[in-house]
């Protein structure tokens, strides 16, 4: 931990840990052609190390932008976020991102190019064969050895998302970021991969910031959640789910907790009608 | 229809212990000889050609055409023969290719260095937007009498009109493939590092190959129709040469399936460079990388 001071201490009954990451009274504003939208309005919220942190919210709650914001595509206009006590600039390798889009794959490399392009680029390695060594290892981590060699096209969804998330997760970064990465996925494989991607966090224990617009996928993949609500987004509440998981999903407590959440992101609109 | 509500009808249910083998042939059956052949592009391209040549000699024959308005196949043949042999054809053709291989070089280096400037800023990408959208309706030849004042009667005129032919269409295929880059794709390059100069030679430049090529192409017909236009007007070189200029002076002196077979010649050269050349290309690489089906 280079820096240790980390200006006003964690208020209440923080753990003694630093943070990974810090997000201080974040507002984020984008332009469209004609509007001027405010997407997060004064975020706050903090990851710790080894955490699967949610951002959930219905669609409009800017939680992709927030995302975005940490990859640092987009500043802040109020506020500021830190990545272990350094303020973020600009895009980086420490921060990796992992997208919902297929097309976040690079066409003309194969499987394993697709990994060492990061790696070389992103100067984690400098010698192409520590690089392929690297490569194969995530490979296999992901279940795609015997792929390697193949183009992003001929394979299917789900093993396009495990590229992009071994491509993310060879890069080691400070905090993995994934913006709905099974949202194009079909049910089941949808389920297989949440699990893989649960399986993967038991082997090196990454930090990841992972947003989704399911409550189910919040509940099952976080271990905390942090729920938003819309237009524009503001933190609605923090919440435990690190006891819930694929073995008790649809337990009267799950459900009772999809539906907390649930009656907290649909109350106003209950309450409009 | 609304008025009686079918209900579904309730049937037991079951379910198979174990699903036998499928008892048809037709799982993966392969195809036949014929389905085979007919599948190869080169096949069925040189199947048109062919045809194309035989309604030629049968139609010349046949309807006694005079050799001076239509020769036959054949004496065409004969004359593309003798244009080798005694006319020095080769060397004609040598000239002509060697002009717009210099032409397109230089063309595609100038329409790179365009697109770059354009994708670098907005007002970039307004001075080549405004630039293409004047000059590239303009027919390069019509800038030829202005080119031979400017640079006299040779090479240089030749090749700076060849450049009008090739820099717009490739800067302005280039720009468009650069702008229709998927945005997860760009915001992966700069996620991991990219910048600059780097930025677009490794990330924009492949991901919009089929954009790049598909310019390229565009550009090489636009160039080899203007070259041999302009070689009709004046040789290759001062002192005569190409194969417009072989076409030219082949009428010139009523020698008429000599023309054709000037014209023959340059055909099948533009069918080379489109069936073989890029056809390779592409499958290199869009085809390979899924950007393209075969």
């Amino acid at each position: 931990m280079p820096q240790t001071t980390n200006g006003a201490a964690p208020a209440g009954a923080a753990p003694a840990v630093a943070p990974i990451l810090e997000v201080e009274g974040v507002t984020l504003q984008y332009k469209t052609k004609e509007h001027l939208i405010t997407a997060t309005y004064r975020v706050d919220f903090k990851v710790y190390p080894a955490d699967r942190f949610v951002l959930l919210g219905p669609s409009g709650c800017g939680k992709s932008t927030l995302l975005k914001g940490v990859a640092g595509f987009m500043r802040p206009v109020e506020g500021e976020m830190r990545l272990k006590g350094r303020r973020i600039e600009e895009p980086g390798p420490d921060r990796v991102m992992v997208f919902q889009e297929f097309d976040q794959l690079l066409p003309w490399k194969t499987v394993r190019q697709n990994i060492t392009f990061a790696l070389r680029n992103g100067g984690r390695c400098s010698r192409e064969s520590d690089a392929d060594e690297i490569a194969m290892n995530y490979i296999r981590k992901v279940k795609l050895n015997g792929f390697e060699n193949t183009y992003p096209h001929m394979l299917s969804g789900g093993m396009k998302q495990r590229v992009a998330i071994a491509r993310g997760m060879a890069m080691e970064p400070d905090i993995l970021l994934m913006d709905e990465p099974f949202a194009s996925l079909d049910a089941l494989t949808r389920r297989q991969m949440q699990e893989e991607l649960l399986q993967l966090w038991d082997d090196t224990r990454f930090t990841v910031l992972f947003v989704t617009h399911s409550i189910e996928e919040a509940l099952l993949v976080g271990n905390r959640i942090l729920v938003l609500s819309p237009h524009p987004g503001q933190v609605k509440a923090e919440l435990n789910t690190h006891m819930h998981s694929h073995a008790n999903a649809g337990s009267p407590e799950f459900i009772a907790l999809q539906t907390r959440i649930h009656n907290m992101l649909f109350a106003d609109r209950v309450l409009e009608e | 229809m609304a008025d009686v509500k079918t209900d579904p009808i309730e049937r037991p249910e079951f379910e198979r212990p174990s699903v036998g083998k499928a008892n048809t042939a037709d799982v993966a059956r392969p195809l036949s000889t014929l389905e085979k052949v007919a599948n190869i592009d080169p096949v069925r391209k040189f199947t048109v050609l062919l045809t194309a040549i035989v309604a030629w000699e049968l139609y010349t024959r046949v309807a006694k055409v005079p050799p001076l308005i239509f020769p036959t196949f054949s004496d065409t043949i004969v004359a593309l023969w003798k244009g080798f042999t005694e006319y020095g054809l080769a060397s004609q053709i040598w000239a002509s290719v060697g002009i717009l291989l210099a032409g397109y070089v230089i063309g595609l280096a100038i329409g790179a260095a365009l697109s770059f400037i354009a994708v670098s800023s907005r007002f970039g990408s307004d001075i080549l937007g405004t630039l293409t959208s004047m000059l590239n309706p303009l027919p390069a030849v019509a800038l030829l009498p202005l080119a031979m004042i400017w640079f006299g009667l040779g090479a240089k005129s030749l090749i700076f009109v060849l450049l009008h032919s090739i820099v717009w269409p490739v800067a302005l295929n280039t720009h468009t493939g650069f702008m229709s880059v998927a945005e997860p794709l760009r915001m992966v390059g700069r996620n991991y590092g990219l910048r600059n100069i780097r930025y677009v030679v490794k990330l924009l430049v492949p991901a919009a190959f089929p954009s790049i090529l598909a310019g390229m192409k565009l550009g090489w017909a636009f160039a080899w129709r203007t070259l041999i236009a302009a070689e009709l007007v004046f040789g290759a070189a001062s002192e005569g040469g190409g194969l417009g200029w072989f076409i030219f002076a082949s009428r010139n002196e009523m020698d008429i399936p000599g023309a054709f077979a000037g014209l023959l010649t340059v055909i099948l050269i533009g069918f080379f460079v489109e069936n073989v050349i890029f056809r390779n290309i592409e499958q290199g690489t869009l085809v390979r990388w899924g950007m393209q089906s075969s």
